[in-house]
């Protein structure tokens, strides 16, 4: 396994723990979803950064309180046609969270752009891929129709370029 | 029609140098048959008994002369000189190679086509009524919001993988030609008191092995929040719809075990989770793209069409194909033509290059330049002077395509069944190729009147044997084709699910079944009766003594 | 009298132009139903699936897949109608597929 995040593969800061591993003072991180809930008290008190592996059967109601906490919330996609954790990511994007995304299961670069333009941060993926591969898939479609899903600086969403002018799509108020 | 800006033409570029990528990556076995038919299917290409199939879109049913001529192009060079049009304003080639499909794609973007997302669990070519823009008794054209689903829905980075397919219908008449209750979402365009614009919002309709009816979410929503609003209703099904079993993955099963309470305050919830949206861009964009389906300049005719007159009394053959195969256009002198692609015997849907450039020629000569695709598998010809029709007539008579059955017991819907299709149980071209031999007196149809038989290969009901007013289901039964007959189904306003009559039949005992069912119709009805009023009237009862108390 | 073996027939369409083929006796893929081999014992199957897993994998075929047949005077036969559509082409159209191209099976798509 790898880490992409921008276009390059880095060397992973975070290390995940098994349910009944301690943690170390100050260390990164990642839980299971069942242990946070279940030792909340004592990991909200974590002197490091906490992160949370999650089913993509969780709801989005069921993380928001711990959210706020979370420097980290990695994201299941058990196979290439199971979608859910792209709704998922969504929503958490679009509550607000600012912590990293990251993407776990059978990653394939046919999918990159897609999950980049959900909100999607990092990547566990296979060495079946050389980098290339995954640097081209991130900007093959550079150009997105859907409001609010562009990633990347040279990315082009269609709609607003056409009216310039409009407000880009996060910063206005509530119209209906 | 809408036309491509340079967003549009280097978006579907874009994907079209992608597929060539993975075609070629599969080609070199760095992708798995696995791992590449998602990908495949997404823009439009299965494997299907003999050969790749290539399904390519017709938004919302619209196509220019020029784009047809590249159809008949694409026909005569890289398939077998046909296409096959489909029940979703769709059109598939039978004899493609994969190693040809780029090209091919190439040569559609060309002219602003696409097999985008014609298959694989994503949002489906939209439909819509295939009198959009000229029936005369539309509220607004749907096809503006056609075309702006038709983006939002490409290549959505949410909704690509979707637990199941999803297919999006709109309509802006009254009487509904899209089947929007039987679609996952239907859209119907509804004018209030003040004039404004809103959709009646239907979700969880659909065919296949479940029928259902779709149930109303929202009754008028404003117009601006269409695209949100759906992005709620997308994102409520692609989180909690099953997963766990195919037959089960529509949204109609997520709507029914839910119920339509729950769903629609899931939906609600979705909603108003994320407020903090403005929607003034996509109503810039609706705008900018309603410009280009504004009702073309035509001309101010006289209400009397002489020639168009004199023609009828003259040849009885045109009179016949007059009244069957016209309709109603909103501007006076003009009529709408429904070109039947379905002659005496032949393939539903069917058409060879050269009709097709026929059909071109003949659109760009007298219809402004604009063709249909309906989803009953027939071509219309949308803005046509009643004084030209005599000539179209003629002119289509020379190619075959002049039958004068639409609407008919003849224009039958046909998916193409066991002879073409990998999912197929049974053949439904030769069962549709028996009857409307047996039903080739035009005299007897008109007699017989407004009639759908519809005809599906397998449960997954491509034909939509379940809305037809006669729907004929092929099964397997221990490797033998036998043929299931439902009455009553509707796909319009009264829409509803046809029932089974009885035990099925083996295919020859089709035809003559059928025919049992219509002279009890006839006989039974009251004047000016239509099939279904009659069925809905009388119930299974007399259909099921004629069929089965002899035997 | 005529002889008649019961087994099945090793089936896959061509990777890069979807053509249906069916796997000989010589481990090779041909066009028409004829030249397959009958498997009829566990390790002729076997060896069937052995070789076209490889084939995939060599990106030569697709989808391969055992049908039920019966080798009839030495012509093969597909028990079920819809490999016989596959070995012949579509039953509305013969001037179509294999049945126009002279590598048809010996055996009508539907009998009778």
């Amino acid at each position: 396994m790898q880490l992409l995040r921008n276009n390059a593969f880095v060397a992973d800061a975070w290390a995940t723990l098994a349910d009944d591993a301690p943690l170390a003072e100050g260390a990164r991180a990642i839980v299971s979803f069942a242990r946070l809930q279940k030792e909340w008290d004592t990991l909200a008190k974590h002197t490091g950064l906490l992160g949370v592996a999650v089913p993509n059967t969780l709801r989005a109601e069921e993380l928001a309180p711990y959210v706020s906490r979370l420097a980290l919330i990695v994201l299941a996609f058990p196979s290439f046609t199971d979608g859910r954790s792209y709704s998922l990511a969504r929503q958490l994007r679009l509550d607000g969270y600012r912590g990293e995304l990251r993407a776990t299961g059978n990653l394939l670069p046919d999918q990159l752009q897609f999950m980049l333009q959900v909100g999607i941060d990092t990547f566990e993926v296979s060495e079946r891929f050389p980098l290339e591969m995954w640097q081209k898939a991130a900007r093959q479609m550079a150009l997105t129709y859907q409001r609010g899903f562009t990633h990347a600086a040279d990315e082009r969403e269609v709609w607003s370029q056409r009216h310039q002018g409009f407000a880009a799509w996060e910063e206005q108020p509530h119209a209906g | 029609m809408y036309r491509y800006d340079e967003f549009d033409l280097s978006f579907v570029k874009q994907r079209t140098e992608q597929f060539r990528d993975q075609a070629e990556r599969r080609l070199k076995g760095e992708l798995t048959e696995d791992e590449f038919r998602p990908l495949r299917l997404m823009n439009g290409l299965y494997l299907q008994l003999h050969a790749y199939m290539l399904r390519i879109a017709i938004p919302y049913g619209t196509l220019s002369s020029k784009q047809m001529r590249r159809l008949a192009y694409i026909a005569d060079k890289w398939d077998r000189g046909y296409g096959h049009f489909t029940t979703r304003q769709n059109i598939q080639y039978n004899w493609i190679k994969l190693e040809d499909t780029a090209d091919i794609l190439d040569a559609l973007a060309e002219v602003e086509m696409h097999g985008i997302q014609t298959s694989g669990n994503c949002i489906r070519n939209v439909t819509t009524d295939h009198w959009a823009g000229a029936a005369a008794d539309e509220i607004a054209d749907p096809r503006p919001v056609g075309e702006l689903l038709r983006q939002w829905s490409s290549l959505h980075p949410e909704f690509s993988f979707l637990p199941r397919k999803f297919k999006i219908a709109v309509t802006g008449a009254p009487n509904d030609r899209a089947a929007v209750k039987v679609h996952d979402i239907g859209l119907r365009l509804h004018k209030n008191d003040k004039g404004e614009i809103g959709w009646e919002v239907l979700v969880g309709g659909g065919q296949g092995r479940t029928p259902m009816i779709a149930v109303m979410v929202r009754d008028f929503l404003p117009e601006k929040e269409l695209v949100p609003y759906l992005e709620a209703i997308m994102r409520v099904y692609n989180l909690y719809g099953r997963r766990d079993n195919k037959y089960k993955a529509r949204i109609k099963i997520l709507v029914h075990e839910l119920g339509a309470e729950k769903f629609r305050s899931e939906v609600e919830a979705e909603y108003a989770r994320h407020p903090a949206q403005t929607t003034e861009v996509d109503q810039k964009e609706l705008a900018r793209i309603a410009e280009y389906f504004a009702l073309p300049q035509l001309e101010k005719l006289s209400r009397f069409a002489p020639h168009f007159e004199q023609s009828k009394l003259d040849n009885k053959e045109f009179a016949r194909w007059a009244r069957n195969n016209l309709a109603a256009h909103s501007t006076q002198g003009y009529t709408i033509v429904n070109i039947s692609l379905k002659p005496e015997g032949g393939i539903p849907g069917d058409a060879t290059g050269e009709q097709m450039r026929v059909m071109a020629d003949l659109a760009e000569r007298y219809s402004q330049d604009e063709l249909r695709v309906s989803h009953a598998q027939n071509i219309v010809l949308p803005h046509v002077k009643l004084e030209d029709a005599f000539t179209i007539w003629q002119e289509l008579r020379k190619h075959d395509l002049a039958a004068a059955n639409y609407g008919l017991a003849g224009d039958i819907i046909a998916c193409p069944g066991l002879d073409y299709c990998a999912l197929a149980t049974a053949r439904s071209i030769p069962i549709s190729q028996a009857i409307s031999r047996k039903f080739a007196d035009l005299d007897k149809q008109e007699k017989i009147g407004p009639l759908k038989i519809n005809i599906s290969g397998c449960i997954n009901a491509c034909g939509h044997h379940h809305v037809g007013h006669i729907g004929i289901l092929g099964l397997d039964k221990k490797g033998e084709e036998f043929y299931q007959i439902t009455l009553g189904g509707s796909s319009g306003d009264s829409a509803s699910i046809g029932t089974i009559l009885g035990p099925g039949f083996a295919g020859e005992e089709v035809p003559d079944a059928i025919e049992k069912i219509l002279d009890t119709y006839v006989k039974l009805r009251q004047p000016g009766e239509e099939f279904l009023a009659a069925y809905r009237r009388l119930g299974p009862a007399p259909f099921k003594e004629a069929l089965y108390a002899a035997a | 009298m005529s002889e008649i073996e019961k087994g099945q027939v090793m089936t896959a369409n061509r990777l890069r132009d979807g053509e249906v083929v069916f796997l000989t006796r010589a481990g090779v893929w041909a066009m028409a139903i004829d030249e397959a081999v009958l498997a009829q014992e566990p390790q002729a199957v076997a060896a069937l699936e052995a070789r076209a897993k490889e084939d995939e994998k060599a990106t030569l075929v697709t989808g391969s897949y055992l049908f039920d047949a019966e080798r009839v005077n030495g012509k093969i036969r597909a028990s079920h109608i819809r490999e016989r559509i596959r070995a012949q082409g579509p039953t509305v159209r013969l001037d179509l597929g294999k049945q126009a191209e002279g590598t048809a099976g010996s055996f009508a798509a539907v009998e009778g």
